[in-house]
Protein backbone atom coordinates (compact mmCIF):
# COMPACT_ATOMS: atom_id res chain seq x y z
CA UNK A 1 0.00 0.00 0.00
CA UNK A 2 2.69 2.48 0.97
CA UNK A 3 5.10 2.38 -1.89
CA UNK A 4 8.39 4.08 -2.33
CA UNK A 5 7.95 7.18 -4.43
CA UNK A 6 10.18 8.34 -7.24
CA UNK A 7 13.12 10.56 -6.56
CA UNK A 8 12.08 14.17 -7.01
CA UNK A 9 13.26 17.71 -6.39
CA UNK A 10 11.49 20.85 -5.31
CA UNK A 11 13.40 23.97 -6.27
CA UNK A 12 12.44 27.40 -5.08
CA UNK A 13 13.96 30.24 -7.07
CA UNK A 14 13.91 33.86 -5.90
CA UNK A 15 10.50 33.56 -4.33
CA UNK A 16 9.26 36.78 -2.73
CA UNK A 17 6.21 38.61 -1.47
CA UNK A 18 5.74 42.09 -0.07
CA UNK A 19 8.40 42.61 2.68
CA UNK A 20 9.66 39.01 2.39
CA UNK A 21 12.36 37.35 0.33
CA UNK A 22 13.66 36.68 -2.23
CA UNK A 23 14.35 33.15 -1.04
CA UNK A 24 15.97 30.31 -2.98
CA UNK A 25 16.17 26.75 -1.79
CA UNK A 26 16.38 23.22 -3.12
CA UNK A 27 14.87 20.18 -1.40
CA UNK A 28 15.28 16.59 -2.49
CA UNK A 29 12.78 13.90 -1.74
CA UNK A 30 13.71 11.91 1.35
CA UNK A 31 15.47 14.80 3.01
CA UNK A 32 14.32 16.97 5.89
CA UNK A 33 15.19 20.62 5.60
CA UNK A 34 14.57 22.55 8.81
CA UNK A 35 14.14 26.31 8.98
CA UNK A 36 14.52 28.22 12.22
CA UNK A 37 14.29 31.92 12.96
CA UNK A 38 12.68 34.45 15.24
CA UNK A 39 8.91 34.81 15.34
CA UNK A 40 7.76 37.21 12.70
CA UNK A 41 10.80 36.56 10.52
CA UNK A 42 8.52 35.18 7.82
CA UNK A 43 8.96 31.43 8.13
CA UNK A 44 5.25 30.69 7.74
CA UNK A 45 5.02 33.21 4.93
CA UNK A 46 7.80 31.33 3.14
CA UNK A 47 6.03 27.96 3.41
CA UNK A 48 2.71 29.48 2.39
CA UNK A 49 4.35 31.09 -0.63
CA UNK A 50 5.70 27.73 -1.77
CA UNK A 51 2.23 26.18 -1.46
CA UNK A 52 0.90 29.18 -3.44
CA UNK A 53 -1.56 30.07 -0.67
CA UNK A 54 -0.62 33.74 -0.64
CA UNK A 55 0.23 36.06 -3.55
CA UNK A 56 3.91 35.81 -4.41
CA UNK A 57 6.38 36.30 -7.23
CA UNK A 58 9.27 34.11 -8.32
CA UNK A 59 9.31 30.50 -9.38
CA UNK A 60 8.96 27.06 -7.88
CA UNK A 61 9.70 23.90 -9.82
CA UNK A 62 8.70 20.34 -9.09
CA UNK A 63 11.02 18.05 -11.05
CA UNK A 64 11.68 20.81 -13.55
CA UNK A 65 8.00 21.61 -14.07
CA UNK A 66 7.01 25.16 -13.21
CA UNK A 67 4.32 25.65 -10.58
CA UNK A 68 1.98 27.61 -12.85
CA UNK A 69 1.71 24.66 -15.22
CA UNK A 70 -0.13 22.78 -12.44
CA UNK A 71 -3.74 23.53 -11.52
CA UNK A 72 -3.64 25.15 -8.04
CA UNK A 73 -5.35 22.17 -6.38
CA UNK A 74 -3.00 19.71 -8.16
CA UNK A 75 0.02 21.65 -6.96
CA UNK A 76 -1.16 21.69 -3.36
CA UNK A 77 -1.93 17.98 -3.41
CA UNK A 78 1.72 17.33 -4.25
CA UNK A 79 3.27 20.15 -2.23
CA UNK A 80 1.10 20.25 0.87
CA UNK A 81 1.25 22.88 3.59
CA UNK A 82 0.15 21.98 7.12
CA UNK A 83 -0.50 24.85 9.49
CA UNK A 84 0.39 25.08 13.18
CA UNK A 85 -3.29 25.19 14.01
CA UNK A 86 -5.57 22.78 12.18
CA UNK A 87 -8.90 23.71 10.60
CA UNK A 88 -11.90 21.35 10.46
CA UNK A 89 -15.03 21.77 8.35
CA UNK A 90 -17.20 18.69 8.95
CA UNK A 91 -18.71 17.19 12.09
CA UNK A 92 -16.90 13.86 12.42
CA UNK A 93 -13.18 13.27 12.02
CA UNK A 94 -13.73 10.66 9.34
CA UNK A 95 -15.41 13.06 6.93
CA UNK A 96 -12.13 14.94 6.57
CA UNK A 97 -10.29 11.98 5.09
CA UNK A 98 -10.21 11.08 1.41
CA UNK A 99 -8.00 8.01 1.82
CA UNK A 100 -9.13 5.92 4.81
CA UNK A 101 -6.77 3.07 4.03
CA UNK A 102 -3.88 5.48 4.43
CA UNK A 103 -5.42 6.69 7.70
CA UNK A 104 -5.60 3.12 9.13
CA UNK A 105 -1.94 2.62 8.26
CA UNK A 106 -0.78 5.76 10.03
CA UNK A 107 -3.09 5.95 13.08
CA UNK A 108 -1.17 3.43 15.23
CA UNK A 109 2.15 4.96 14.22
CA UNK A 110 0.89 8.32 15.50
CA UNK A 111 -0.29 6.64 18.69
CA UNK A 112 -3.95 7.33 17.87
CA UNK A 113 -6.88 4.93 18.30
CA UNK A 114 -8.91 3.96 15.25
CA UNK A 115 -12.14 4.78 17.11
CA UNK A 116 -11.17 8.42 17.00
CA UNK A 117 -12.07 8.46 13.30
CA UNK A 118 -15.75 8.09 14.21
CA UNK A 119 -15.59 10.75 16.92
CA UNK A 120 -16.72 14.33 16.47
CA UNK A 121 -13.94 16.81 15.91
CA UNK A 122 -14.88 18.74 19.06
CA UNK A 123 -14.16 15.64 21.17
CA UNK A 124 -10.50 15.56 20.14
CA UNK A 125 -7.77 17.22 22.19
CA UNK A 126 -5.52 19.81 20.57
CA UNK A 127 -2.73 17.28 20.30
CA UNK A 128 -4.96 14.63 18.76
CA UNK A 129 -6.32 17.16 16.27
CA UNK A 130 -2.83 18.20 15.27
CA UNK A 131 -1.76 14.59 14.63
CA UNK A 132 -5.00 13.87 12.75
CA UNK A 133 -4.38 16.95 10.60
CA UNK A 134 -1.04 15.42 9.58
CA UNK A 135 -2.52 12.04 8.65
CA UNK A 136 -5.31 13.76 6.74
CA UNK A 137 -2.71 15.35 4.48
CA UNK A 138 -0.91 12.10 3.63
CA UNK A 139 -2.30 11.09 0.27
CA UNK A 140 -0.73 8.98 -2.42
CA UNK A 141 -0.06 12.17 -4.38
CA UNK A 142 2.02 13.99 -1.78
CA UNK A 143 5.67 14.54 -2.75
CA UNK A 144 6.65 17.32 -0.38
CA UNK A 145 5.25 18.34 3.00
CA UNK A 146 5.61 21.87 4.32
CA UNK A 147 5.22 21.55 8.08
CA UNK A 148 4.69 24.77 10.03
CA UNK A 149 5.60 24.30 13.71
CA UNK A 150 3.42 21.22 13.84
CA UNK A 151 4.79 19.94 17.14
CA UNK A 152 4.53 23.17 19.12
CA UNK A 153 1.19 22.18 20.72
CA UNK A 154 2.23 18.60 21.53
CA UNK A 155 3.50 17.01 24.74
CA UNK A 156 7.12 15.72 24.70
CA UNK A 157 6.03 12.10 24.15
CA UNK A 158 3.85 12.97 21.16
CA UNK A 159 6.63 15.10 19.73
CA UNK A 160 8.87 12.03 19.55
CA UNK A 161 6.04 10.00 17.98
CA UNK A 162 5.50 12.62 15.30
CA UNK A 163 9.23 12.87 14.64
CA UNK A 164 9.44 9.13 14.10
CA UNK A 165 6.61 9.40 11.57
CA UNK A 166 8.42 12.21 9.80
CA UNK A 167 11.44 9.95 9.50
CA UNK A 168 9.31 7.18 8.08
CA UNK A 169 7.87 9.61 5.52
CA UNK A 170 11.43 10.44 4.52
CA UNK A 171 12.14 6.74 4.03
CA UNK A 172 9.14 6.62 1.68
CA UNK A 173 10.91 9.33 -0.29
CA UNK A 174 8.74 12.24 0.71
CA UNK A 175 10.58 15.53 1.09
CA UNK A 176 10.06 17.51 4.29
CA UNK A 177 10.43 21.24 4.84
CA UNK A 178 9.95 21.89 8.52
CA UNK A 179 9.71 25.13 10.46
CA UNK A 180 10.72 24.63 14.07
CA UNK A 181 11.63 26.54 17.21
CA UNK A 182 13.08 23.56 18.99
CA UNK A 183 16.85 23.23 18.57
CA UNK A 184 16.78 19.66 19.91
CA UNK A 185 14.31 18.80 17.17
CA UNK A 186 16.60 20.36 14.58
CA UNK A 187 19.43 18.12 15.77
CA UNK A 188 17.22 15.03 15.65
CA UNK A 189 15.65 15.60 12.24
CA UNK A 190 17.51 18.02 10.00
CA UNK A 191 19.44 16.75 7.02
CA UNK A 192 20.14 20.42 6.43
CA UNK A 193 19.34 23.44 8.57
CA UNK A 194 18.70 27.02 7.46
CA UNK A 195 18.21 30.08 9.55
CA UNK A 196 15.92 32.84 8.35
CA UNK A 197 17.50 36.15 9.31
CA UNK A 198 16.41 39.52 7.92
CA UNK A 199 14.87 38.04 4.81
CA UNK A 200 17.76 35.75 4.01
CA UNK A 201 18.08 32.01 4.27
CA UNK A 202 21.43 31.24 5.84
CA UNK A 203 22.73 27.68 5.75
CA UNK A 204 23.94 26.48 9.15
CA UNK A 205 26.45 23.69 9.34
CA UNK B 1 -61.35 47.98 -7.92
CA UNK B 2 -64.38 50.22 -7.86
CA UNK B 3 -64.50 53.07 -5.43
CA UNK B 4 -61.75 52.68 -2.88
CA UNK B 5 -62.16 54.56 0.37
CA UNK B 6 -60.84 58.10 0.19
CA UNK B 7 -58.95 59.09 3.31
CA UNK B 8 -59.17 62.69 4.42
CA UNK B 9 -56.53 64.36 6.55
CA UNK B 10 -58.96 64.13 9.46
CA UNK B 11 -58.94 60.33 9.14
CA UNK B 12 -55.15 60.36 9.16
CA UNK B 13 -54.98 62.58 12.23
CA UNK B 14 -57.30 60.20 14.06
CA UNK B 15 -54.75 57.41 13.46
CA UNK B 16 -51.97 59.73 14.55
CA UNK B 17 -53.74 60.54 17.81
CA UNK B 18 -53.73 56.83 18.63
CA UNK B 19 -49.97 56.84 18.34
CA UNK B 20 -49.78 60.00 20.44
CA UNK B 21 -51.82 58.29 23.12
CA UNK B 22 -49.34 55.42 23.17
CA UNK B 23 -46.48 57.88 23.45
CA UNK B 24 -48.11 59.62 26.41
CA UNK B 25 -48.63 56.23 27.99
CA UNK B 26 -44.98 55.43 27.43
CA UNK B 27 -43.99 58.63 29.24
CA UNK B 28 -46.32 57.86 32.16
CA UNK B 29 -45.07 54.28 32.46
CA UNK B 30 -41.51 55.50 31.79
CA UNK B 31 -40.84 52.90 29.13
CA UNK B 32 -38.78 55.47 27.27
CA UNK B 33 -39.77 54.66 23.71
CA UNK B 34 -41.69 57.91 23.12
CA UNK B 35 -38.91 59.73 21.29
CA UNK B 36 -38.06 56.81 19.03
CA UNK B 37 -41.69 56.18 18.13
CA UNK B 38 -42.35 59.84 17.34
CA UNK B 39 -39.26 60.18 15.16
CA UNK B 40 -40.16 57.02 13.26
CA UNK B 41 -43.75 58.13 12.82
CA UNK B 42 -42.75 61.60 11.61
CA UNK B 43 -40.38 59.99 9.09
CA UNK B 44 -43.14 57.64 7.95
CA UNK B 45 -45.58 60.48 7.37
CA UNK B 46 -43.14 62.81 5.64
CA UNK B 47 -41.49 60.17 3.46
CA UNK B 48 -44.71 58.57 2.30
CA UNK B 49 -46.49 61.85 1.61
CA UNK B 50 -43.45 63.03 -0.34
CA UNK B 51 -43.30 59.79 -2.30
CA UNK B 52 -47.02 59.87 -2.95
CA UNK B 53 -46.71 63.40 -4.27
CA UNK B 54 -43.69 62.52 -6.42
CA UNK B 55 -45.40 59.45 -7.86
CA UNK B 56 -48.43 61.57 -8.71
CA UNK B 57 -46.16 63.76 -10.83
CA UNK B 58 -44.31 60.82 -12.39
CA UNK B 59 -47.56 59.06 -13.28
CA UNK B 60 -48.78 62.25 -14.93
CA UNK B 61 -45.62 62.61 -17.04
CA UNK B 62 -45.82 58.96 -18.19
CA UNK B 63 -42.31 58.91 -19.63
CA UNK B 64 -40.13 55.78 -19.76
CA UNK B 65 -36.95 57.66 -18.89
CA UNK B 66 -38.55 59.45 -15.99
CA UNK B 67 -39.74 56.13 -14.49
CA UNK B 68 -36.34 54.56 -15.08
CA UNK B 69 -34.66 57.44 -13.25
CA UNK B 70 -36.94 56.92 -10.25
CA UNK B 71 -36.21 53.18 -10.29
CA UNK B 72 -32.49 53.84 -10.59
CA UNK B 73 -32.51 56.08 -7.53
CA UNK B 74 -34.42 53.38 -5.61
CA UNK B 75 -31.84 50.78 -6.62
CA UNK B 76 -28.98 52.98 -5.46
CA UNK B 77 -30.68 53.44 -2.10
CA UNK B 78 -31.21 49.67 -1.79
CA UNK B 79 -27.55 48.88 -2.62
CA UNK B 80 -26.36 51.47 -0.15
CA UNK B 81 -28.58 49.91 2.50
CA UNK B 82 -27.06 46.46 1.84
CA UNK B 83 -23.57 47.85 2.35
CA UNK B 84 -24.62 49.80 5.44
CA UNK B 85 -25.73 46.58 7.14
CA UNK B 86 -22.30 44.95 6.71
CA UNK B 87 -19.61 45.13 9.37
CA UNK B 88 -17.26 48.09 9.27
CA UNK B 89 -14.20 46.08 8.16
CA UNK B 90 -15.51 45.57 4.64
CA UNK B 91 -14.32 47.68 1.69
CA UNK B 92 -17.39 49.69 0.74
CA UNK B 93 -16.46 50.19 -2.91
CA UNK B 94 -16.37 46.51 -3.72
CA UNK B 95 -19.34 45.56 -1.58
CA UNK B 96 -21.34 48.38 -3.18
CA UNK B 97 -20.19 47.14 -6.57
CA UNK B 98 -21.34 43.60 -5.83
CA UNK B 99 -24.67 44.55 -4.27
CA UNK B 100 -25.37 47.21 -6.90
CA UNK B 101 -24.68 44.87 -9.81
CA UNK B 102 -26.88 42.12 -8.43
CA UNK B 103 -29.67 44.46 -7.31
CA UNK B 104 -29.75 46.20 -10.67
CA UNK B 105 -29.64 43.12 -12.89
CA UNK B 106 -32.08 41.01 -10.86
CA UNK B 107 -34.62 43.78 -10.35
CA UNK B 108 -34.64 44.86 -13.99
CA UNK B 109 -34.87 41.32 -15.36
CA UNK B 110 -37.63 40.24 -12.98
CA UNK B 111 -39.73 43.38 -13.36
CA UNK B 112 -39.32 43.28 -17.15
CA UNK B 113 -40.52 39.66 -17.23
CA UNK B 114 -43.40 40.37 -14.85
CA UNK B 115 -44.54 43.44 -16.75
CA UNK B 116 -44.43 41.76 -20.13
CA UNK B 117 -46.05 38.46 -19.21
CA UNK B 118 -48.17 38.51 -16.10
CA UNK B 119 -49.33 42.07 -15.72
CA UNK B 120 -49.16 43.50 -19.26
CA UNK B 121 -50.02 47.14 -18.69
CA UNK B 122 -50.17 49.34 -21.79
CA UNK B 123 -47.45 50.54 -22.37
CA UNK B 124 -45.45 47.95 -20.42
CA UNK B 125 -43.43 50.64 -18.63
CA UNK B 126 -46.60 52.37 -17.38
CA UNK B 127 -45.30 54.07 -14.24
CA UNK B 128 -48.42 53.05 -12.31
CA UNK B 129 -47.26 49.42 -12.48
CA UNK B 130 -43.54 49.76 -13.15
CA UNK B 131 -42.60 51.75 -10.06
CA UNK B 132 -44.63 49.98 -7.34
CA UNK B 133 -43.72 46.56 -8.73
CA UNK B 134 -40.03 47.43 -8.89
CA UNK B 135 -40.26 48.81 -5.38
CA UNK B 136 -41.70 45.58 -4.06
CA UNK B 137 -39.11 43.49 -5.87
CA UNK B 138 -36.34 45.78 -4.66
CA UNK B 139 -37.40 45.48 -1.04
CA UNK B 140 -37.12 41.71 -1.18
CA UNK B 141 -33.95 41.71 -3.26
CA UNK B 142 -32.42 44.03 -0.71
CA UNK B 143 -33.24 41.94 2.33
CA UNK B 144 -32.21 38.63 0.69
CA UNK B 145 -28.98 40.06 -0.74
CA UNK B 146 -28.15 41.78 2.50
CA UNK B 147 -28.65 38.67 4.66
CA UNK B 148 -26.68 36.48 2.25
CA UNK B 149 -23.80 38.84 1.77
CA UNK B 150 -23.50 39.56 5.48
CA UNK B 151 -23.76 35.85 6.27
CA UNK B 152 -21.12 34.91 3.74
CA UNK B 153 -18.64 37.59 4.78
CA UNK B 154 -19.09 36.74 8.46
CA UNK B 155 -18.49 33.05 7.74
CA UNK B 156 -15.42 33.67 5.61
CA UNK B 157 -13.96 35.93 8.27
CA UNK B 158 -14.72 33.47 11.04
CA UNK B 159 -13.57 30.38 9.17
CA UNK B 160 -10.43 31.67 7.51
CA UNK B 161 -8.39 28.88 9.04
CA UNK B 162 -10.75 26.19 7.82
CA UNK B 163 -10.84 27.63 4.32
CA UNK B 164 -7.06 27.82 4.18
CA UNK B 165 -6.74 24.28 5.52
CA UNK B 166 -8.98 22.97 2.74
CA UNK B 167 -7.18 24.90 0.03
CA UNK B 168 -3.82 23.72 1.40
CA UNK B 169 -5.01 20.11 1.16
CA UNK B 170 -5.68 20.63 -2.52
CA UNK B 171 -9.43 21.16 -2.45
CA UNK B 172 -10.56 23.33 -5.32
CA UNK B 173 -12.05 26.74 -4.83
CA UNK B 174 -15.44 25.27 -5.64
CA UNK B 175 -15.22 22.38 -3.16
CA UNK B 176 -14.02 24.77 -0.47
CA UNK B 177 -16.56 27.54 -0.89
CA UNK B 178 -19.62 25.58 -1.96
CA UNK B 179 -20.81 24.81 1.61
CA UNK B 180 -20.37 28.46 2.58
CA UNK B 181 -22.28 29.71 -0.45
CA UNK B 182 -25.06 27.23 0.23
CA UNK B 183 -25.37 28.38 3.86
CA UNK B 184 -25.32 32.04 2.86
CA UNK B 185 -28.05 31.53 0.26
CA UNK B 186 -30.22 29.69 2.79
CA UNK B 187 -29.79 32.55 5.28
CA UNK B 188 -30.85 35.04 2.62
CA UNK B 189 -33.94 33.25 1.36
CA UNK B 190 -35.27 31.95 4.68
CA UNK B 191 -37.64 34.91 5.22
CA UNK B 192 -39.00 34.47 1.68
CA UNK B 193 -39.53 30.74 2.15
CA UNK B 194 -41.27 31.40 5.47
CA UNK B 195 -43.41 34.08 3.88
CA UNK B 196 -44.49 31.75 1.08
CA UNK B 197 -45.24 28.82 3.39
CA UNK B 198 -47.14 30.88 5.94
CA UNK B 199 -49.08 32.95 3.41
CA UNK B 200 -52.81 32.72 4.01
CA UNK B 201 -52.54 30.49 7.05
CA UNK B 202 -50.71 32.63 9.53
CA UNK B 203 -50.85 35.95 7.76
CA UNK B 204 -52.75 37.56 4.96
CA UNK B 205 -49.94 39.06 2.90
CA UNK B 206 -49.84 42.83 2.53
CA UNK B 207 -51.01 43.21 -1.02
CA UNK B 208 -53.95 40.88 -0.59
CA UNK B 209 -55.08 42.57 2.62
CA UNK B 210 -54.65 45.94 0.97
CA UNK B 211 -56.70 44.99 -2.05
CA UNK B 212 -59.46 43.40 -0.02
CA UNK B 213 -59.59 46.56 2.10
CA UNK B 214 -59.76 48.55 -1.11
CA UNK B 215 -62.75 46.53 -2.26
CA UNK B 216 -61.35 43.75 -4.46
CA UNK B 217 -62.93 40.30 -4.52
CA UNK B 218 -60.85 38.02 -2.20
CA UNK B 219 -60.30 35.33 -4.84
CA UNK B 220 -58.94 37.82 -7.35
CA UNK B 221 -56.89 39.39 -4.57
CA UNK B 222 -55.44 35.93 -3.79
CA UNK B 223 -54.44 35.36 -7.42
CA UNK B 224 -52.81 38.74 -7.52
CA UNK B 225 -50.94 38.00 -4.31
CA UNK B 226 -49.71 34.63 -5.62
CA UNK B 227 -48.31 36.28 -8.68
CA UNK B 228 -46.56 38.95 -6.67
CA UNK B 229 -45.14 36.57 -4.07
CA UNK B 230 -43.73 34.30 -6.74
CA UNK B 231 -42.19 37.22 -8.57
CA UNK B 232 -40.59 38.75 -5.50
CA UNK B 233 -39.41 35.38 -4.14
CA UNK B 234 -37.73 34.51 -7.43
CA UNK B 235 -36.04 37.87 -7.39
CA UNK B 236 -34.89 37.42 -3.79
CA UNK B 237 -33.48 33.94 -4.45
CA UNK B 238 -31.65 35.14 -7.54
CA UNK B 239 -30.19 38.02 -5.55
CA UNK B 240 -29.05 35.77 -2.70
CA UNK B 241 -27.26 33.46 -5.14
CA UNK B 242 -25.86 36.38 -7.11
CA UNK B 243 -24.23 38.24 -4.22
CA UNK B 244 -22.82 35.04 -2.72
CA UNK B 245 -21.15 33.99 -5.97
CA UNK B 246 -19.80 37.44 -6.74
CA UNK B 247 -18.43 37.78 -3.21
CA UNK B 248 -16.60 34.43 -3.46
CA UNK B 249 -15.28 35.44 -6.87
CA UNK B 250 -13.88 38.60 -5.36
CA UNK B 251 -12.49 36.78 -2.31
CA UNK B 252 -10.46 34.33 -4.38
CA UNK B 253 -8.04 34.64 -7.27
CA UNK B 254 -6.98 32.65 -10.32
CA UNK B 255 -4.60 30.49 -8.23
CA UNK B 256 -7.44 29.50 -5.85
CA UNK B 257 -6.12 31.56 -2.95
CA UNK B 258 -8.25 33.05 -0.20
CA UNK B 259 -7.89 36.80 -0.66
CA UNK B 260 -9.43 38.38 2.42
CA UNK B 261 -7.52 41.54 1.49
CA UNK B 262 -9.62 41.98 -1.65
CA UNK B 263 -12.87 42.61 0.23
CA UNK B 264 -11.83 43.50 3.76
CA UNK B 265 -9.76 46.50 4.88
Amino acid sequence: MIELRNQSTLSVRALFALHHGPYSLEINSGSCVVITGESGAGKSVFLRMIADLIPNAGQVFLDGKERNSFAPSEWRKQVTYIAAESGWWAKTVKEHFTDLEMAYYWLPKFNLKEELLDADVVQLSTGEKQRMALIRAFSSKVRFLLLDEITSALDPKSVIVVEQCIQELQKQNIGILLVSHNMEQVKRLATSHYQLITDQLVLCS
Amino acid sequence: MNGYIHLSFIDLSLAVSLLLLITVLSVILSIGIGRTVIIAAVRLVLQLLLVGFLLLKVFAVQSFWCSLLVVFVMMLAASREIVARLKSGVQWRWSLGISGTVTGIVTLIVSFVALNTALRPEPWYDAKYFIPLTGMILGNVMSAASLSLKGLLDMVQREQKVIEARLALGHTRRETFNPLVRQAVVMGIMPLINQMSAAGIVTLPGTMSGQILAGMNPFDAAKYQILLLIIISSAGIMAAIGVSFLAVLRLTDNRDRLRIDRLFK
